[in-house]
């Protein structure tokens, strides 16, 4: 969540994530899902070779201004029960 | 909001709706007067005294009344096509609001900076203060800055929905399963009203959105955020 202090976002430098020329059509449904995916991937990663995850912040305050949280909540819970269907 | 027994649009709050006004005006100028022509062709049809039988061939006249709509066609295509490529544009949004369909009101949610989640229910009748308008005002209205070009993702969490702001030339539909993004910069403050446009059961009728448009400097100071 965005009360934790790692990840707020640098003072002034953050308003609303940009536009995204991977996703220029109306549906921005996929530029949700590959920002929460991009976020866990990043974690995955950058735990598994011991580095710092604040990069992995960027996808973290994208997907959380572009998705709704009630999404948000249901992709976690089945990341937690191991029945996420996306690959991270 | 619009007046009891308003035939007209109303004023517009963004840029692109001052377009939409400009451009219904002038496609229903155009209509007005092949109206009137088509009224008055019949009226001396009707009237005249004149007979004759025999006319055949009217070459010249058939190639004006061909050559003559195409480009009146292309008078109110060329306006509408730069009004939807100028609602299609790339701007930079400072603000995104997330609005979700229920069955029957509509949840906000302002995620770029913390994590409020508001309802917004129409007032019931009963509930209603003098000067409160019946079916349009809301407990929770949306609070947005003036001047400020704002991203708003609709969706919705059961039925189809629709997301409509008359004055800000706004209408998406709230899809399930689908994220609608629409773009738009109010140009002045004040209370807007719209109401859900796509039927979605038995209070349809009954889930309308109110914004309340403040300026920036105002809006920065928090005043959304307590509740």
């Amino acid at each position: 969540m965005l009360d934790v202090e790692a990840q707020e976002p640098p003072k002034g430098k953050w308003s609303t994530p940009p536009f995204d020329p991977r996703f220029p059509s109306q549906n921005q449904i996929r530029n949700c899902y590959q920002n929460f995916l991009d976020y866990h991937r990043c974690l995955k990663t950058r735990t598994r070779r011991g580095k710092s995850t604040q990069p992995c912040e960027y996808y973290f305050r994208v997907y959380h201004s572009l998705c709704p949280i009630s999404w948000v909540e249901s992709w976690n819970e089945q990341i937690k029960n191991g029945i996420f269907a996306g690959k991270i | 909001m619009a007046h009891a027994a308003q035939v007209g649009l109303q004023d517009a709050t963004s840029p692109i709706m001052e377009e939409l006004i400009t451009f219904h005006d002038h496609a229903l100028m155009i209509i007005f007067l092949i109206c009137f022509l088509v009224l008055y062709a019949l009226f001396l049809t009707l009237t005249t005294k004149l007979t004759n039988t025999n006319i055949s061939d009217a070459q010249e006249m058939e190639t004006v009344w061909t050559i003559l709509p195409a480009i009146i066609l292309v008078l109110i295509a060329l306006p509408s096509l730069r009004i939807l490529y100028m609602t299609d544009e790339v701007n930079d949004p400072s603000l995104t609001i997330k609005s979700i369909g229920h069955q029957w009101y509509w949840t906000y949610e302002y995620t770029d900076y913390g994590g409020l989640i508001f309802n917004s229910y129409m007032l019931p009748p009963l509930f209603l203060e003098p000067g409160d308008l019946r079916l349009l005002d809301v407990d929770n209205r949306v609070v947005l800055p003036i001047e400020t070009p704002i991203r708003m993702m609709i969706t919705s969490q059961d039925v189809l929905h629709s997301w409509a702001v008359p004055t800000l030339g706004l209408k998406t539909d709230a899809i399930p399963g689908r994220l609608n993004q629409t773009t738009f910069t109010a140009t002045r403050p004040g209370v807007y009203y719209g109401q859900c446009s796509e039927i979605c059961g038995a209070n349809h009728s009954f889930m309308p959105i109110v914004l309340e448009l403040i300026p920036l400097k105002i809006f920065e100071m928090g005043p959304v955020f307590t509740l």
